[in-house]
């Protein structure tokens, strides 16, 4: 798009203006989303703090060697992820490929636990446009609770900012009744600068959910760029009175970083997105670490990982 | 098509009453208190002079109340001009004496060795320091300590440098130096004026202010215990009459002191005319410039920081928030949500935000100046929450529709309310940020760099921060223009206030 046309853009309403998206100072950014690294959390408020790290996990499985017996070994983790006489309570939602939406179906039947998948050209982004929609309500109708798409960064990185809105506003129309998680890579976004655009296009374009990464980028879901999403996500309420979830992802493994992230949603967005309706933490091997720690809390003693259900 | 952003960003931020975030009790923290046994209390803390502790030679013990509890937890000996003069002659000894004769490499081996057992004992001087003073521990942990051992380590190599530091002119040391001490960062301030002093080869006499002297006392056991000479540094522990006992005594060669600006006049007044070297780190209202295009989710970061850090007691405290007309609404909103996050509390707490008060007395001001500020006409908000019982608490406060001429813009409030005033073009920020008759430091919001630059010339401060607040390092000279100080503390520059340079004796 030419300068001009741009410009006539801008002057039809069709662009963002330039600088709507408050600048973000990525140094100030991190270091508050430091400081609530450091909260102080035992006991109770750590037991309370995993379980809610539990009930909002998307556990996920995005690997090569992924099969319908897998995915459904990790279904029933989902379902009771400390083994059935536990009292852990079941994760969020499954997160798998499209071909293995059907398997996670099956496995999840009768349960509370949601069906996630990763369409839309995922992780890239960047297969045809009609290919990602068309892609995104196939996984929906073969039993998609939730989409997690992936923007196209090349796209927003060239300044069209308008087409990655409307393309995320297509693959939200071909999702029907299912939730759309944005994930926006920031990992790839250069500034802290573009990660709030970034979260502003897909705000207005129809998200229910942003979310940091892919997990197949470095870095993921540093807490400082979690902490841009956020406000983003607190703005945008104030604005339009819409709640939309925040879905940090990607290098999430160890019960205290999942700690911090709950710290950073508590203290910027407050009560109303401690919940799975609005809040998700996506990772693989994040659970068994909860796991341990609630261990290690009840009992007083750390276990192994060889006394958990492996998946 | 894209329906996006008409107008757009923060500015159009709409709050209202169902609008709103809950900071509330889903997920609570459980208290998480740093026990007090690592403190090294004791009951009865004497004037640590030539090396040991020493009861005082005429006066009694005063009782240290604890600012969370309004207790009290320590007796401290109230010193007295016969105290400060066996001070000031042990300090001439060791001047004179083992300390003068040390070479300066291993001047900073002294310094260096200190640092580090400050690293080491960091827990137990934090607890100490929160106890004292009222800091929360998480201030005390991750700010003032740090800060400490980085100025001694800072300093410990510039003792033998010191030649670099002065072209062409050798420095030499001064003799005996009085320094004074406020109540807001005992063991802080005690770092930054005994590491320049000692790196430069004086010896140090030290007044702790009268409501927080343990830490200082601890520093200076911590000192003997590395293997200072006895002499080298000595605390006195007192109120006012002893302050003004050291500062004019004869045998003191260079006087500092960081406090308010009404002592800092008596003290000048004091040493005019004596020969003694001055170095004043005074206060002053700073004041927190936010424009509209700044980042502004940071810059309400900076601005809490600014206001409430350490309840607000912080000599550049930015008490006074100029915040450009057009986002004045929005700001104030995040403000308002971030100090509702704020967790006022038990200092010993390590979630605690912000702690009580230093005193009493320090209570009843800054309610004077709440009320003062209401009576004047300012829009008060207070955050609506239970303070405890006991102690000296005050809830982190705002003010808008705040005028230049009210109380709370010129004066120093010294507690967690801050003020906030408007502006609509850089020349009136400018103009308003320097209309008080204090300058020690200013902060300024803004993504366009040129205004930066600009405003770092036009703001009459000694320090300008750029897109941050209260960021203190031990390379960078740090003090007040107008009536907020003479001379500067820590980098090369602080090095002046303690050395005589050859070519003026």
């Amino acid at each position: 798009m030419s300068a001009a046309d741009a410009a006539g853009a801008a002057a039809r309403g069709l662009l963002p203006p330039l600088g709507a998206s408050p600048p973000v100072e990525r140094v100030a950014a991190e270091e508050r989303a430091a400081a609530l690294g450091r909260r102080s959390l035992k006991r109770a408020a750590k037991v309370a703090g995993l379980r809610l790290a539990v009930r909002c996990m998307d556990l996920t499985t995005l690997e090569g060697a992924d099969t319908p017996a897998r995915v459904a070994a990790l279904c029933r983790k989902a379902i009771a992820p400390g083994g059935a006489a536990s009292d852990v309570p079941s994760v969020a939602a499954v997160c798998v490929y499209p071909s293995l939406v059907g398997a996670a179906r099956r496995a999840l039947a009768g349960s509370a636990v949601r069906v996630a998948s990763v369409a839309a050209g995922f992780p890239s982004g960047l297969t045809p446009l009609a290919t990602r929609v068309d892609e995104a309500r196939r996984a929906v109708d073969a039993g998609a609770d939730e989409i997690d798409m992936v923007i196209d960064r090349g796209a927003f990185l060239a300044g069209e900012q308008e087409r990655v809105g409307d393309e995320i506003e297509l693959v939200k129309e071909a999702c029907g009744a299912a939730r759309l998680k944005v994930i926006l890579e920031t990992g790839e976004l250069g500034t802290f600068s573009n990660v709030r655009r970034a979260s502003d296009v897909a705000l207005h374009a129809g998200a229910d959910f942003l979310k940091t990464s892919t997990g197949k980028i470095q870095p993921a879901a540093t807490p400082g760029v979690s902490l841009v999403l956020l406000e983003a996500i607190r703005d945008f309420y104030f604005r339009t009175g819409r709640r939309v979830g925040m879905k940090p992802a990607g290098g999430i493994r160890t019960a205290r970083q999942a700690l911090h992230h709950l710290v950073l949603v508590k203290e910027t967005l407050g009560d109303a997105w401690l919940d799975p309706e609005l809040y998700r933490l996506g990772a693989s091997t994040l659970l068994d670490d909860v796991l341990l720690q609630l261990e290690k809390e009840r009992t007083g003693a750390y276990g192994s990982l060889e006394y958990l259900p492996a998946d | 098509m894209l329906k996006l952003i008409e107008g757009g960003g923060a500015s159009q931020d709409r709050r209202s009453g169902e609008r709103r975030l809950e900071f509330g009790d889903r997920w609570p923290y459980e208290p998480s208190p740093e026990a007090i046994d690592r403190a090294g209390l004791r009951d009865r803390w004497d004037a640590f002079i030539d090396g040991r502790f020493v009861p005082p030679a005429e006066g009694g013990y005063a009782a240290d109340l604890c600012p969370a509890t309004a207790e009290p937890f320590a007796a401290v000996a109230e010193s007295t001009a016969a105290d400060v003069d066996s001070a000031v002659a042990a300090a001439r000894r060791a001047f004179e004496g083992a300390w003068g004769r040390l070479a300066p490499l291993e001047r900073g081996k002294h310094l260096f060795r200190l640092a580090r057992a400050v690293q080491e004992r960091a827990r137990e001087l934090a607890v100490l320091e929160t106890l004292d003073s009222g800091k929360p521990i998480q201030a005390s942990r991750d700010f003032d300590l740090p800060l400490v051992a980085s100025h001694l380590f800072h300093h410990a190599g510039w003792a033998d440098k010191l030649e670099w530091a002065f072209h062409g002119r050798t420095p030499r040391p001064l003799g005996v130096a009085a320094q004074v001490m406020p109540w807001n960062f005992p063991l802080l301030m005690a770092a930054w004026k005994i590491a320049p002093a000692l790196a430069c080869g004086n010896t140090v006499v030290l007044k702790p202010a009268e409501t927080t002297p343990l830490s200082a006392l601890r520093l200076a056991e911590i000192a003997s215990e590395v293997g200072f000479p006895p002499g080298v540094v000595n605390v006195v522990p007192g109120g006012p009459s002893v302050g003004a006992a050291l500062v004019t005594h004869r045998g003191v060669d260079q006087v500092a002191f960081t406090g308010s600006t009404e002592v800092g006049k008596v003290i000048r007044r004091a040493v005019a005319g004596s020969g003694k070297r001055l170095l004043l780190e005074l206060g002053g209202p700073s004041a927190h410039l936010v424009f509209a295009d700044a980042p502004l989710d940071q810059a309400v970061e900076g601005v809490i920081a600014g206001a409430f850090f350490h309840q607000g007691q912080v000599c550049c405290a930015g008490a006074r928030l100029l915040v450009e007309e057009s986002v004045h609404d929005v700001f104030v909103a995040k403000l308002r949500d971030r100090m509702e996050t704020l967790r006022v509390g038990d200092p010993l707490d390590k979630n605690t935000d912000l702690g009580p008060v230093g005193s009493a007395a320090q209570l009843a001001r800054v309610r004077e100046l709440v009320a003062s500020a209401e009576a004047e006409g300012a829009a008060r908000y207070s955050v609506a929450r239970e303070l405890p019982a006991r102690g000296w608490y005050v809830a982190p406060t705002l003010f808008t529709g705040v005028a230049l001429a009210h109380r709370i813009a010129r004066e120093e409030i010294f507690g967690p309310v801050l003020a906030v005033l408007t502006f609509r073009t850089d020349t009136e920020a400018v103009r308003k940020a320097n209309a008080t008759s204090s300058g020690l430091a200013a902060g300024v919001w803004t993504s366009h760099p040129g205004r930066l630059l600009e405003l770092a010339r036009g703001l009459e401060a000694g320090v300008v921060w750029a897109n941050s607040y209260h960021r203190f390092d031990p390379t960078s000279p740090f003090g007040g223009c107008k009536e907020s100080g003479l001379g500067r503390e820590g980098g090369r520059q602080g090095l002046a206030a303690y050395v005589r340079l050859e070519e003026d004796a």
